[in-house]
């Protein structure tokens, strides 16, 4: 009798404890979701803050593995990085309902902004906000990249081509010749895969 | 059938957003010009706004375009057809890649992409940065050269609010182990903002 009394009583620990991790994926993303401002890049450093530092979801690693992906595959950075830590923690499920978490104060905010939608952005203390906004979105991007930089080290190949897509991206920017990232990282991937070939003569080590 | 039509339309820009943010405000732009949902004008409107709201730009075109067009069941089925491609090729990358990841051209391979990223960031970041520093541009402008060179002048507030917030901000990285958070970060840039333009 106790027996079948034990597994019931256990399997709805195991359920709680599904609950409690699902609740803070969600909850998580719902957060860093409601602060996605100014595109992906900034994200990137409170996605290090939450899932990396404070909930230990994924390593900086794991965090950089993606940012690589997302980067090379359609879909903003910050929907494809709730994706993947969701899938980590707990599979399927986890994926969907942190991507859910992280859409879903964009979608009520939209929706109920398009009831009034064209007097928003007249308001004089909301441009004001979010001038500011814009100032903390460029200091979160390089923020970003200095944190990945700092916990990486690199070979010297590997610095001149971060060196090569620094220096293309910001002469594209300044002189408005647009150049796409994507083409950049596959010039980037292809001289360090040429570099390696042609070291280890084809044979590897 | 304008559900359907919703849908497969957001489909289409989930499937090729590559790049994220502002590169795909072409494509966007293409899918909701041909269908009629919104003209050109709107469009520039809906950067703007999405600009000061959370959430990726597609995500935020979707919601509204769907809302608009169908209401809130417009709305749902826009913005999952516009996120359901990329959850997808997430979910498939994440699940080869444990199956890959040691592998030797594949570590290569990334060992290129990776350092490339970070200088993408770098630059994208410090480009925006030095667009918010500067009059007569916008941090959020996509085509730039509309802007003269003689046009262009220090904005000396957003240098000021730059240079207080970055002190702020890393300082307290190095002074405090925990330091600001990026989070605590944005609301201070709000409230500041708020304060410092009024």
């Amino acid at each position: 009798m106790s027996m079948v009394k034990d597994i019931p009583a256990v399997t709805a620990d195991a359920t709680t404890d599904i609950m409690n991790k699902l609740t803070d994926l969600f909850l998580t993303f719902a957060k860093i979701g409601l602060f996605t401002f100014g595109g992906g890049y900034a994200m990137i450093s409170v996605m290090q803050e939450e899932c990396v530092n404070r909930k230990k979801w994924v390593s900086d690693e794991d965090l950089m593995n993606v940012t690589v992906m997302a980067e090379s595959t359609p879909g903003p950075i910050a929907i494809n990085c709730a994706t993947y830590v969701g899938y980590r923690q707990s599979g399927m499920i986890g994926a969907v309902v942190s991507t859910l978490g992280l859409i879903i104060p964009s979608f009520c905010i939209i929706l109920f902004l398009s009831a009034f939608l064209s007097d928003f952005l007249k308001i004089k203390i909301v441009a004001d906000a979010f001038r500011g906004i814009k100032i903390a979105v460029g200091i979160l991007m390089v923020d970003a990249a200095i944190k990945m930089l700092r916990k990486k080290t690199f070979k010297p190949v590997q610095r001149m081509i971060l060196a090569g897509s620094f220096l293309i991206m910001l002469t594209s920017g300044i002189t408005a010749v647009r150049v796409s990232s994507i083409a950049v990282m596959l010039t980037g991937a292809m001289v360090n895969l040429v570099v390696f070939l042609t070291k280890t003569g084809g044979k590897g080590k | 059938m304008i559900y359907l039509e919703l849908f497969l339309g957001f489909l289409k820009v989930g499937f090729f957003a590559f790049g994220g943010g502002y590169a795909v405000i072409p494509l966007i732009r293409d899918v909701v010009i041909s269908h009629g949902w919104l003209d050109d004008e709107m469009i520039s409107y809906m950067v703007a706004l999405s600009e000061s709201t959370p959430g990726p730009i597609m995500v935020n075109m979707a919601t509204y375009v769907g809302a608009s067009q169908a209401g809130i069941t417009g709305a749902i089925l826009a913005t999952s057809a516009v996120v359901l491609p990329s959850f997808f090729i997430i979910l498939l990358l994440a699940t080869l890649f444990r199956k890959v990841e040691n592998n030797r051209y594949v570590k290569v391979i990334l060992g290129g992409l990776k350092p490339c990223m970070i200088g993408i960031i770098l630059a994208t970041g410090i480009m925006f940065i030095g667009k918010n520093c500067l009059e007569g541009t916008t941090a959020f402008q996509v085509n730039r050269l509309n802007t003269a060179l003689s046009d262009i002048q220090m904005n000396h507030k957003n240098i000021a609010l730059t240079v207080f917030l970055a002190v702020c901000y890393f300082g307290s990285a190095r002074m405090i182990k925990k330091g600001m958070s990026p989070i605590q970060l944005i609301a201070a840039s709000a409230i500041l903002g708020m304060l410092f333009f009024a």
